[in-house]
């Protein structure tokens, strides 16, 4: 009975984040990036962080890729606390970070032989192939990044992370250096992804359109200096979704609206 | 790219094909030739380009070179012009390798010799050298712990440290050798250590992502990313290098091209000595493009 209810906490608080503050030290002085964030998600669920430039949304991703350490404050992972990056907690970074010299395959590779360094070369190599084949390019598993597209290399980093069979996936404004038509593929592969891996993701991005399609709640985070989290929103779209059939569901304007108002209105960012 | 006329009229066509004609077609370099349209035609404006554009400049500049050399020889009572540095030279390269005692040998054997010391110095500067700046790059104690030595030491002149190996090695060719080790050692620390701190912390945030042990950071990330800086610090140290052999040998004695100018001009050979001027600056040369096609091999993107 204990044991059912400490599981049930565990799956609802999965990542954790209380009262986080983060300062940084810069030249001109100390610079208060995040303050007091609580944060808790639950296992399996989708999670974006939305927010104008400069509110410290990449910071709160690195923390909880354990890439930075709070100044105050505890972020827990499976009920651990997060001290230093690992492997439970993959990231897909904005600029893919692929390894110029590696094939795409010996860059996924790179990850699966620490994370499963006690199984055979043969099994390794078939998480590769596998992880490759999930991002549709078991085509390009012998080419560098350098021959492939854009919006390839971002694949191959997905792939990379998801190899790993991480515990939660990280990704950091995934498709934010992408053309328009290329980020509509990959959000819809990733929206497929996450239903066949049903894997804790937490998403940064400045995009509202992604945030709504993808998520199951989006965190609002206000301007920085000293950003917190304004408002969280649920998303209460029923899944698999559509792009095509949302554009004319209200609740989906209804909740692309509250958005766009909480980041225009209430917390627009002055003109710089 | 090149920038392809679309419209040439037949007669410029007809004068651009005379004027080829005239001066015996240089081959197109094969990148050149397939970036091009392939009409018939307008090859022959690509051939006269690449002609204007590659091969004429540098043929101009060489051939100023020999008027000036031809103009102050004639004014100079001592200086031989092309002419006779030519003779002379076709004579010393007809036999390079002969031995006439320990003092007299073939201009190969001068090279070689000559060579033969660099490569060992360069040798042991790179062994010593790259990983030194491998550490110093990576770790910041190191870094700020050698910085006043490499500053204090680096901008003084690898002559000066020919006493020393005199002194220590009692014979004249390791301190030659010890000359080109500490003059060639500088430019391999320092390049190697900007590079490893120059690594994208991108690449430093995947491999803590993934959790990759020392071994695996420094095989698949650093060395791989440190590369090209580091060959530039080989070439920078092996142009050195070629620079002080000379010098060093001048002072030193012995089988090698610096000696041989030394001793040439002791027999007042002055067509020697250009020549061994020119040799230098030729293998010099063939050093650095063969170190420059090297790095073109290990850089990525």
């Amino acid at each position: 009975m204990e044991k059912h209810v400490q599981e049930r906490h565990m799956q609802e608080r999965y990542v954790q984040l209380e009262n986080v503050n983060m300062r940084f030290v810069t030249k001109k002085g100390v610079f208060e990036a995040l303050k007091n964030i609580n944060l808790n998600i639950n296992q399996g669920e989708f999670v974006s962080i939305i927010g104008h430039s400069g509110c410290g949304k990449s910071t709160v991703l690195n923390l909880i890729a354990g890439l930075l350490e709070p100044t105050s404050g505890h972020l827990f992972c499976a009920g651990r606390e997060i001290a230093k990056p690992g492997p439970d907690r993959a990231v897909v970074f904005q600029n893919h970070s692929l390894l110029p010299w590696l094939t795409c395959f010996e860059n996924v590779h790179l990850a699966v032989e620490r994370v499963f360094k006690h199984e055979t070369q043969v099994q390794q190599d078939l998480r590769v192939i596998d992880a490759l084949a999930l991002v549709g390019l078991s085509h390009a598993m012998d080419k560098r990044p350098h021959e492939i597209s854009g919006g390839m290399k971002q694949r191959v980093g997905i792939a990379r992370a998801l190899a790993m069979e991480p515990k939660v996936l990280l990704l950091d404004e995934p498709f934010g250096a992408l053309d328009a038509l290329t980020r509509a593929t990959l959000q819809d592969e990733l929206m497929k992804i996450m239903e066949k891996t049903h894997c804790t993701a937490v998403m940064v991005t400045h995009d509202v359109d992604e945030a709504v399609l993808l998520s199951d709640r989006i965190v609002m985070m206000t301007n920085g200096p000293s950003a917190g989290i304004g408002e969280i929103l649920d998303v209460n779209l029923p899944k698999p979704r559509n792009r095509l059939e949302l554009a004319e569901n209200p609740d989906y304007n209804h909740l692309r609206s509250e958005v766009l108002r909480f980041l225009y209105e209430r917390h627009a960012k002055k003109a710089a | 790219m090149i920038m392809q006329k679309p419209e040439t009229s037949k007669v410029d066509m007809k004068a651009e094909k005379a004027a080829n004609d005239a001066i015996e077609q240089p081959p197109i370099p094969a990148a050149l030739s397939t970036g091009v349209v392939t009409k018939t035609p307008s090859q022959f404006s690509t051939t006269a380009r690449v002609f204007f554009q590659w091969l004429l400049p540098p043929a101009i500049g060489l051939l100023l070179l020999l008027a000036v050399w031809t103009l102050i020889s004639h004014q100079s009572q001592g200086l031989p012009g092309p002419l006779s540095t030519f003779k002379a030279a076709i004579v010393l390269f007809s036999d390079p390798f002969y031995v006439n005692g320990p003092n007299d040998q073939g201009i190969g054997w001068n090279i070689l010799n000559s060579l033969q010391r660099v490569g060992l110095g360069f040798s042991m500067a790179a062994l010593v050298g790259i990983p030194l700046g491998f550490m110093i790059g990576r770790f910041e104690f190191l870094s700020r712990m050698t910085a006043p030595v490499i500053s204090l030491l680096r901008p003084v002149s690898p002559l000066a440290w020919l006493p020393i190996g005199l002194l220590v090695f009692k014979a004249a060719n390791p301190a030659a050798i010890w000359v080109i080790f500490i003059s060639a050692i500088w430019p391999m620390i320092i390049n190697t250590a900007v590079g490893v701190s120059k690594v994208p912390q991108d690449y430093m945030n995947v491999a803590k992502v993934l959790n990759l042990g020392e071994w695996k950071i420094v095989t698949k990330i650093l060395f791989p990313s440190v590369l090209p800086y580091m060959l530039t610090g080989v070439r920078l140290s092996i142009g050195v290098a070629w620079l002080v052999i000379v010098a060093a040998e001048m002072l030193t004695g012995g089988v090698g091209i610096g000696f041989w100018v030394w001793d040439e001009w002791n027999n007042l050979v002055v067509e020697h000595i250009i020549i061994a001027i020119f040799v230098v600056g030729l293998v010099g040369l063939l050093l650095e493009q063969g170190l420059i096609l090297l790095a073109k091999r290990f850089t990525y993107e």
